[in-house]
């Protein structure tokens, strides 16, 4: 056989098998943790090494589990009215810094992107701070309003995010789009509404993946903000991940696993309906 | 005409301009503030703190104890780094040249752990790494394995086998940092590369140079700002970690956040702990500062300025 | 080396360059269909066609930068089957000229040397040589991007040759230039060739360009070399409808073969009827089977309609003609073109020079006119 069917060209890197391991094994390395903690959740044994067998048990404890349950839906709920909020904010500004020319944006651009760069912990006292000396967070607030704290926090290292995403997303629009609304007799929020906010859908729906994401993972600064009543659930997990490694943990963060990539694989389908439509 | 437009213009300036500005001004740089403003003070009593104007904080974060944690992040952090940069290299260019359908996998595959929760992919890899973990479950075999092999043959079995202890050591802060840290690294070093002109690296082989002096007199130098940019990426978050020694170190792998958060949540010492977050946050400003010096002659000198 | 290849070389000289039954799939798409093909030492070499064919495939398998699927490619007699890139005694000229930004123009030039480990004092008068060859010896400090695209292709050429390869690559090399330029260029690329005296290959889907600069060209189609000749040999005895049409302006007339003596031949045009179309010598085709001709626009001349039918060179009475009339002139300055609409079909094109400033017998716009063409003039093709 001399044919040089299977020989790659100089630059196909990914076929020279050499790469293509590198590739796999550094995929193994990355999922092969994960895989293992979704598969033992699953397995009917204590010591959670062996595989014994098929349950779901470990399910069912988890939803008779109260205390799991209720800091379920406080991230969830936190999540939800964060991303609500980071949405408007962010887009906002966004929608500043693209748009108008005024003293001090650089400092203004500097002070939204802060957020993003300040390590966690560091925010996470601080927020610690505000919340118990500055302006006390009431504690005996009715649910949601005790999360408020918390979603305060999170709002403000989200929406730095979602003004990225939405800022990208401008930087490509026809300004002569907008004018061409004015001209026809629209007045600025009328333009906003009908021309801008459609063109940076794809960004909003990204930007909501994102701070939704950002809220329900964080851990750090809701360690420094959260107090007795107000557990969510990176919180109560690590809790419990300080104790041991049980199956039942392994059930929650498959559950958690899941939610993310429902969410990715529903921000991905409508990214693509809302790319098809503009 | 002109008038109702001008202030309708500026009323639009201000609805855009006020609510993420006052967001920002209160619920993030008035924390901070405080806590910049804790840093120069002392404790007063059990839970009182008065600002008095002393840098007796910072005076203490330099004392060896401390700048030896500090050093320690450093370190260690920039081993996570290095390491990141070297298993993902190969990885941001394998997909930089995989074949267009293969591509959105492959960068799919490597942003889906990027989303998953980080305490869930730390707690991953304490059921990995733990004595009774995989790791150690897989060596046994082999090492049971192999004494049985020994036996057939004829020989003495081996002795029992003795557990790895990879968890709780520094060891495991850096596999875990490394774990977590991967996909930071891998995205914007393919941003980079896929960005490079193909035909330059073409022209390069072309002209006799082989693959490896190719990537370092063409595709390194080429893509060296995006190879900054994952590089401090990569180094801020690790530098301040807080989960993963947390969870995956011992006694003696503390890094700077693990010392900021006992400040707050144990020992009580908030100025001391605000201080050293100031610290922490100086040293991440300087790094990114770094970055944008650096990319800023990079950008400089291929534009022959 | 006993393959049974089937492109025995038809000169004397030994090719240096020979492609022998390349194949090259990406996917399932067939790029290059089986191409044999020699090129012979100090030829300037073209590969032209549309945009698909499989010419810059061809021409980056040379150069190493794919690996065919089926077939050898031999270099100076040397199977380059395991020879990778950068070991291989070709160099090229990119078509986005590739020139490293991050290095100097004489870095750029002095990069193919540095790794032949070319000595110092050497390595500078080879890059000084190569420079003024390409009279670029002024700006060996610039970086590329003080250059302009007519500064950088000039690197890139003196890049390549410093290395002294033994055929250069050019793929499009001048694509990227402006019109002007795109003309003087060609004319300096083949004075480079003469100095160096070296084989060139050059890409291109410029025909004007290919005729203009190459010894010899191959025609591509789908994969397939549809011809290959001399720049003349392609415009005046094309193969095909497809090089006649790729090559230059042609009117084509479908038709069928009634007559083929040696020193005679008929075609019957439905568009041209009642007049046949003669040629004075035999041709390709079986009689009463369908045939097209074609016939260059500068080859047909126009008459004024006197009423008797012009009699054109080298044919009886009657053949060779048409009568139209004119629908459209577009005047290019140095020629018009005039659109006969014989109101049969297609318009026929003429193309007629405008030797005085004032014509005497000029021609407008929905005038009656004949057309006649000599013998000599239409090619017969079967596909």
């Amino acid at each position: 056989m001399r044919t040089a069917k299977d020989r790659p060209a100089p630059l196909e890197y990914n076929r020279r098998w050499s790469m293509r391991l590198w590739l796999t094994g550094v995929f193994i390395f990355l999922y092969a943790p994960l895989m293992a903690l979704v598969a033992f959740s699953f397995n009917d044994s204590k010591r959670n090494i062996v595989w014994k067998g098929f349950t779901l048990k470990y399910y069912g404890q988890l939803f008779r589990n109260d205390d799991l349950m209720i800091a379920f839906a406080n991230s969830l709920t936190i999540a939800f009215v964060a991303t609500l909020l980071s949405l408007v904010l962010g887009t906002l500004a966004a929608v500043l810094l693209w748009r108008f020319r005024f003293p001090g944006k650089a400092a203004v651009e500097g002070a939204m992107a802060l957020p993003i760069v300040v390590p966690e912990i560091c925010m996470g006292v601080a927020m610690l701070v505000f919340f118990s000396s500055v302006v006390p967070w009431p504690n005996n607030l009715v649910w949601p309003f005790n999360l408020g704290a918390i979603i305060i926090a999170h709002v403000s290292f989200c929406f730095p995010f979602v003004a990225m995403v939405v800022r990208a997303r401008l930087a490509n629009f026809n300004k002569e789009q907008e004018e061409a609304a004015k001209d026809l007799g629209a007045s600025e929020w009328q333009a906003f509404r009908d021309i801008l906010i459609p063109h940076i859908r794809p960004a909003l729906i990204a930007g909501a993946l994102l701070s939704f994401t950002l809220s329900l993972d964080d851990f750090v600064i809701t360690f420094f903000t959260s107090g007795p009543n107000t557990v969510t659930f990176p919180v109560k997990v690590y809790s419990m991940v300080r104790f041991s490694v049980t199956p039942e943990v392994n059930a929650a963060s498959t559950m958690l696993i899941l939610l993310t990539v429902v969410l990715m694989v529903l921000g991905a389908l409508m990214q693509k309906s809302s790319q098809r439509r503009s | 005409m002109a008038a109702r437009e001008s202030t309708e213009s500026r009323l639009a300036f201000w609805a855009t301009a006020l609510p993420p500005l006052l967001w920002v001004a209160v619920f993030f740089l008035i924390p901070l503030g405080v806590i910049w403003a804790y840093s120069f003070g002392e404790n007063l009593g059990l839970t009182g703190v008065s600002i008095s104007g002393t840098f007796a904080n910072y005076a203490r974060a330099f004392e060896p104890l401390y700048l030896q944690i500090f050093a320690k992040s450093v370190f260690v952090a920039g081993v996570t780094t290095l390491l990141c940069l070297i298993i993902g290299f190969p990885v941001a260019l394998a997909i930089v040249f995989a074949s267009e359908r293969w591509r959105p996998w492959l960068l799919l595959l490597v942003m889906l752990p990027f989303w998953t929760n980080l305490l869930i992919r730390t707690y991953a890899l304490i059921a990995v790494l733990r004595t009774e973990g995989y790791v150690n479950y897989g060596l046994a075999w082999i090492w049971e394995s192999a004494s049985w092999l020994k036996t057939l043959v004829g020989l003495e079995p081996l002795a029992p086998y003795e557990p790895l202890q990879l968890l709780y050591n520094n060891f495991a802060v850096v596999f875990g940092l490394v774990y977590v840290h991967l996909p930071f690294m891998v995205l914007p070093l393919y941003a980079a590369l896929d960005r490079l002109d193909r035909s330059l690296m073409e022209a390069s082989l072309d002209l006799g140079a082989g693959h490896l002096r190719t990537l370092f007199s063409i595709v390194v130098p080429l893509a060296l700002p995006g190879i900054i940019s994952g590089v401090i990426i990569t180094f801020v978050p690790a530098l301040g970690a807080y989960l993963t020694p947390d969870l995956l170190g011992g006694p003696d792998s503390q890094m700077i956040a693990n010392v900021i958060e006992r400040q707050f949540k144990k020992a009580n010492d908030w100025p001391f702990g605000a201080a050293l977050s100031f610290l922490l946050m100086y040293a991440t400003f300087i790094a990114i500062a770094l970055r944008a010096y650096l990319s800023r002659g990079k950008a400089a000198d291929a534009h022959g300025i | 080396m006993n393959d049974a290849s089937p492109a025995p070389p038809k000169s004397a000289v030994k090719p240096i360059i020979s492609f022998r039954n390349i194949v090259k799939k990406f996917g399932s798409m067939v790029a290059v269909d089986n191409v044999s093909l020699d090129i012979e030492p100090g030829e300037f070499f073209a590969l032209l066609g549309p945009s698909g064919c499989g010419k810059t495939t061809l021409l980056r398998m040379l150069a190493g930068l794919e690996v065919p699927t089926e077939g050898e490619i031999l270099i100076d007699g040397q199977d380059m089957r395991t020879i990778p890139a950068n070991k291989r005694p070709v160099n090229m000229v990119f078509q986005s000229y590739a020139v490293f930004p991050h290095m100097s123009v004489a870095d750029n030039v002095a990069y193919g040397l540095k790794i032949d480990r070319v000595p110092e004092p050497e390595r500078k008068t080879r890059v000084q040589e190569a420079l003024d060859l390409v009279q670029l010896g002024h700006l060996a400090a610039r970086m590329p991007d003080q250059l302009s695209g007519g500064q950088r292709q000039r690197v890139a050429l003196a890049r390549a040759l410093v290395k002294r390869p033994k055929v250069l690559l050019l793929d499009e090399p001048l694509s990227a230039l402006d019109a002007k330029l795109r003309e003087a260029m060609r004319f300096e690329l083949s004075q480079l060739q003469q100095k160096v005296g070296i084989t060139f290959i050059m890409v291109t889907h410029d025909q004007d360009e290919a005729l203009a600069i190459a010894s010899r060209i191959a025609v591509m189609n789908k994969g397939s070399i549809a011809q290959l000749g001399t720049p003349s040999d392609l415009y005046e005895f094309p193969a095909s409808r497809f090089v006649a049409d790729f090559i230059g302006s042609v009117n084509m007339f479908e038709g069928t073969l009634v007559r083929d003596e040696p020193d005679e031949a008929v075609v019957d045009c439905p568009e041209l009827a009642p007049h046949a179309v003669h040629l004075p010598h035999a041709v390709p085709g079986k009689v009463n089977t369908p045939v097209w001709v074609a016939i260059r626009p500068e080859k047909i001349t126009l008459h004024k309609d006197s009423g008797t039918p012009p009699t054109p060179a080298e044919c009886p009475a009657g053949h060779n003609i048409a009568k139209g009339v004119i629908r459209e002139i577009s005047y290019l300055g140095d020629t018009s073109i005039f659109h006969i609409d014989t109101g049969k079909g297609n318009l026929i094109r003429v193309s007629r020079p405008n030797r005085s400033r004032w014509d005497q017998d000029s021609f407008d716009w929905k005038e009656q006119v004949w057309v006649s063409w000599a013998g000599s003039s239409p090619v017969v093709l079967l596909s």
